[in-house]
């Protein structure tokens, strides 16, 4: 250390993700020195690893990670726009291009990299861009501004980003690879293609293997690229994302000792050749490679504050799995995908209709994990880092670990885990140091959040984390809540107990007395849905409006463009030509666009929230009720034509359909219900797969229950067989309340009889034997909430304050001019942002005619 | 030196106190911007909070259909469209760090709501 000066006086080049996390690491570790800042672009160290979210709307603020307030406060001096040009060794000083000179005892060149741009003719033109800056950013939207068309030259990563970036700004957009796959470094070729066929349908073109030769001029648009095959493309702008290179050009000129192919030396301390100067993040090589994530650049920095601070973490090098989502797409890239290792074996599993592509590498005597590749689904992917990581021995059948869950694959639990797992990989933390922060007071998974930072960086291992944590708070006896949310220390079927014994009326009383806080989105919905199922009349309460969902409140269901669906009732799905006339009029009148529903009905999607009240005025004038499509209640029951017409219907199944219909709409329960009629064995009605099914039998009814379409299919189980219809109803009504009062949140009857405890014997005894003596209360209350059944609509229509609440806007009588439609098959759909904003020729105005 | 030539924002009269529900919120038009103004009952005491009314995830202008609620100390809406939480307060999106919206001033004279576009 200098004898004059009693700090040591640290001078950091570059203020990008490392540097930055350099200068917060060793602020808090250290008092004893004077740390300056050389900044070489205009801002401070902001998040590239989120640079795109730019294009979605995050500012250069949002994306900023420190601010020169922060920096002031550590005592931390910056300095930007400064661009180091030149180092003088031997007098330890650092000269910056305007010609500042800063004095250091020790120096950290945190430079980074800057994008590869191939040697080609024509490559320096106005509209041939790179993608690394903020600086980037604004010119390449000021570039896509005035272009059609954008190509991305480079497949990768980084290059299938910026093509989501183009994308997003709305140019027909191209990527250009030389290699015959994308993402060459991470995925196998079969990876490669299913990416590839992904992200085409997203409308993104891709062209591999293509070697661009010259940029020309253009005909159809500004430039043509004319490829080694003789073959061309044209494009309005040029992106290039082909790789990135270390800005190591400073130590060059120094004589520092360089890679082959560039990179600054380091050892694991972070130390160049020169025992004064670090080199942290991308500019650095250590044992031959650059780590082009920010997740060992950040370890490389700690490792620098360790050197300095005299600790002992050192740099070992990092794993470089990655998971990401492109374009909404999923891919996973974990240790060695190429099967490189001598001896690897391989499973994979393929499902290209769905596109998901997976495969398991494993070494040879299939004990570990040695990488893995995945496509189109990386739920797996946590897992087989895990396995990867740690070396965790593999199961007897290590192909489970990819298949699609067949309830088979043994999952990795948190105990199996070895304590010196990372859970989260962006700030380095173990499994012990959770285990630790628990130990040392931290009893829920925010607290472990904060006292740790896991989970706090890119948010990858939240599922693993929170199992962690789980697991260990188990272990202690702290019972894990099974809580509904953090404002109501209760499950549904509590809250229910809570409020029917209590006799609860309203949603603030039930806060008051049993919960914290104001709510949210989970328990507020539960508890509207759990009032009106014990007193029908809550949903149209103007004072109960804000515990619905979105959907409930304006009795429709919003569509991605923020425009409702229309659905009315069409009981058992029978429907007489004047309805169906007075439907296609109102579709004609507002411009919806019309279809059959999968539940035997018409949907007139379209309508802003504005026009709902008159188009429901419309249709409730013609007959027409709610058809509860937006709320979990009672949806549709499915009929076919039965007896009357059908010559081997056994019975009036279209009768029983309407009548049952009529019986429970408007009924709220813990998720949607569905029910089938159908009128013989033939079960055209498909009632096995809905919630309640009933089927004709010579005798009467056979009752099915707990039935699921859906994401997880469920056959309905029969119930009872041989059913008149008054006994039909009656155990319906028994089922229902009784699912209505001891179901979770959102658990359909087909996963409530799953974890119902005892089975269908048990439903059964309750129903049909009253084993719990709740018979008489479940059918009172049902007969409750059918007598106190309204249209919603009808009633909602009635009065001029609830009509009020349909207008967009309380100051003045517009309407949202961001809702536009374009035709298609001669009728009206959303248009897409791009359409929006070139303004295409096909967008139509929507008038009511 | 240049002067500053960021404009600051002017206060607008937007609609009575009885224009707004309670727990809930409604849109308003100001100077062409659509903001989402919610009215919050907390510990007994009203509050008043204005952001942008446009989802920057889902991209439409359905913020002020949300819900109310909280997360911890912070007052938020769930957006309808997708359920990210943005504060009330600041227009930081709870989920995504790189989201966030536009958060207005809001004050009441008299019987009437004033937001500062
Ligand atoms: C319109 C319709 C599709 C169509 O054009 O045919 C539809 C549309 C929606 N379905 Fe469906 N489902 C429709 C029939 C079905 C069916 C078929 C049926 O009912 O026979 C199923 C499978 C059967 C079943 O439910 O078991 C079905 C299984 C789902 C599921 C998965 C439920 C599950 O338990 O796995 C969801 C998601 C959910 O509810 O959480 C869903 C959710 C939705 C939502 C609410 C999604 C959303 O939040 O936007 C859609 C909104 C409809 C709207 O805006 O009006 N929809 N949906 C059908 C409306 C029927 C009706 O007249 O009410
Ligand atoms: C679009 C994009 C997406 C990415 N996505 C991911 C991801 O999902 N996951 C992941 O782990 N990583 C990702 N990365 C990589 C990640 O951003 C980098 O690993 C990380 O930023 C490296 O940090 P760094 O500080 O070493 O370099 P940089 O962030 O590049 O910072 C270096 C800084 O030094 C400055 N500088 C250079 N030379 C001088 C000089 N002579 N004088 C003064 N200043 C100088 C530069 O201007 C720059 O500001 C992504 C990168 C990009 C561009
Ligand atoms: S189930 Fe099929 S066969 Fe039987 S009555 Fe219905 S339509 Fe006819
Ligand atoms: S791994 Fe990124 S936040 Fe934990």
């Amino acid at each position: 250390m200098t004898s004059l000066a009693s700090k040591t006086r640290i001078l950091v080049v570059g203020n990008g993700m490392v540097g930055h996390h350099f200068v917060e690491q060793l602020h808090q570790s250290s008092d004893n020195v004077d740390i300056t800042v050389l900044c070489g672009e205009s801002r401070l160290a902001y998040d590239r690893v989120h640079l795109s979210s730019y294009f979605s709307g995050a500012s250069a603020d949002d994306l900023a990670l420190t601010t020169a307030d922060v920096y002031r406060d550590w005592g931390v001096n910056v300095v930007t726009n400064a661009i180091v040009t030149d180092l003088l060794r031997d007098e330890k000083k650092a000269l910056t291009e305007d010609g500042q000179v800063f004095p250091y005892d020790k120096l950290v060149l945190a430079t980074g990299s800057y994008p590869f741009v191939p040697p080609i003719p024509g490559n320096n033109q106005e509209h041939c861009l790179v993608y690394r800056t903020i600086d980037d950013l604004i010119a390449i939207e000021n570039s896509a501004r005035e272009s059609k068309v954008g190509v991305v030259v480079g497949g990768g990563l980084l290059g299938l980003e910026a093509a989501n970036a183009l994308k997003e700004a709305g140019l027909e957009t191209h990527v250009v690879e030389f290699a015959p796959q994308l993402m060459a470094v991470q995925l196998d070729e079969t990876g490669g293609d299913v990416l590839r066929s992904k992200i085409e349908s997203l409308g993104v073109t891709v062209h591999t293997q293509k070697a661009t030769q010259v940029i020309e001029a253009g005909e159809q648009a500004r430039y043509r690229m004319v490829f080694a095959d003789g073959t061309f493309l044209e494009t309005d702008m040029v992106l290039f994302s082909a790789g990135i290179r270390p800005s190591d050009q400073l130590a060059r000129k120094s004589m520092l000792a360089l890679g082959e192919r560039g990179g600054i030396v380091v050892d694991d301390n972070c130390l160049t050749s020169d025992p004064d100067i670090f080199a942290v993040g991308e500019c650095a090589l250590w044992q031959n490679r650059i780590f082009g994530l920010v997740a060992p650049g950040y370890t490389m920095a700690r490792a620098a504050v360790s050197a300095l601070t005299g600790g002992d973490t050192v740099f070992t090098g990092a794993d470089m799995s990655t998971k990401l989502k492109l374009m909404g797409v999923e891919v996973g890239s974990i240790g060695d995908a190429h099967e490189r290792t001598t001896g690897a074996q391989s499973y994979t599993y393929f499902n290209q209709p769905e596109g998901v592509y997976k495969k398991l590498v494993v070494d040879e005597s299939q004990q570990k994990v040695l990488g893995a590749v995945l496509v189109g689904d990386t739920s797996d992917y946590d897992t087989l880092l895990q396995y990867a990581l740690n070396g965790i021995d593999l199961p007897e059948n290590p192909e489970t670990l990819i298949l699609p869950s067949s309830g088979a694959a043994p999952a990795l639990g948190a105990d199996a885990l070895p304590d010196t797992a990372t859970i989260c990989s962006c700030h380095n933390v173990a499994k012990n140091d959770i285990v630790s922060a628990i130990d040392e007071g931290c009893c829920s998974l925010g607290e472990v959040k904060s006292c740790t930072k896991a989970s706090t960086g890119c948010g990858g291992c939240t599922a693993l984390l929170k199992n962690v944590v789980d697991s260990e708070l188990e272990k202690r006896g702290v019972e894990v809540s099974k809580a509904i949310c953090e404002h109501f220390n209760h499950t549904r079927q509590e809250l229910f107990h809570i409020v029917k014994v209590n006799g609860i009326t309203s949603f603030d009383e039930l806060l008051d007395k049993h919960g914290t806080g104001l709510g949210c989105e989970i328990c507020k919905p539960a508890a509207g849905s759990i009032l009106a199922s014990v007193y029908n009349d809550y949903v149209l309460k103007q004072e109960h409006l804000p515990l619905q969902d979105t959907n409930d409140i304006y009795l429709g269901n919003m569509q991605k463009d923020g425009t409702y669906s229309v659905v009315p009732r069409v009981a058992g799905g029978e429907i007489t030509p004047e309805k169906l006339i007075l439907l296609g009029e109102v579709a004609k009148k507002y411009s919806l666009y019309t279809k059959i529903t999968g539940g035997q009905r018409i949907d007139l999607f379209g309508a802003r929230v504005d026009q709902l009240p008159d188009i429901w005025e419309a249709l409730v004038k013609g007959g027409f009720e709610t058809g509860h499509a937006y709320a979990k209640a009672l949806r549709t029951v499915k009929s076919c034509v039965g007896s009357t017409w059908c010559r081997y219907g056994v019975q009036d199944s279209v009768k029983t359909a309407i009548d049952l219909e009529n019986r429970y709409k408007g009924l709220r329960a813990p998720h949607k219900i569905k029910f089938g009629v159908s009128g013989c064995t033939r079960e055209c009605a498909e009632a096995q797969s809905k919630d309640i099914g009933v089927i004709a039998t010579e005798n009467g009814w056979n009752l099915y229950v707990c039935g699921n379409g859906g994401m997880k299919p469920r056959h309905a189980d029969l119930f009872a067989t041989d059913l008149d219809t008054e006994t039909l109803v009656k155990y319906i009504d028994r089922v229902l309340m009784f699912y209505v009062r001891t179901a979770d949140r959102l658990q359909r009857t087909s996963v409530w009889m799953d974890n119902l405890e005892g089975g269908l014997a048990y439903l059964q005894d309750v129903v049909m034997n009253d084993s719990l003596n709740i018979n008489a209360d479940l059918e009172a209350q049902m007969e409750t909430v059918v007598g106190a059944y309204q249209c919603e609509w009808k009633t909602t229509l009635e009065s001029e304050a609830s009509r009020k609440r349909f207008r967009q806007f309380v100051n003045t009588d517009g309407t949202d001019t961001n809702i536009q439609f374009v035709s298609e098959r001669g009728q009206v759909r959303p248009a897409t942002e791009l359409e929006k904003s070139k303004g295409a020729d096909n967008l139509i105005a929507v008038d009511v005619i | 030196m240049t002067a500053n030539t960021e404009v600051a924002p002017l206060w607008h009269d937007v609609c009575g106190i009885d224009d707004v529900v309670t727990n809930s919120g409604v849109c308003a038009l100001i100077e062409g911007q659509q903001v989402a103004l919610f009215s919050v009952m907390r510990g007994g005491e009203q509050f008043l909070y204005a952001i942008s009314n446009w989802d920057p995830i889902g991209k439409a202008n359905v913020l002020y259909r949300g819900l109310i609620g909280s997360i911890a100390d912070d007052i938020v809406v769930a957006s309808p469209l997708y359920k990210e939480h943005y504060v009330l307060a600041t227009g930081k999106c709870i989920e995504r760090d790189d989201v966030s919206v536009v958060a207005y001033d809001v004050k009441v004279e008299g019987e009437r709501i004033l937001v500062a576009v």
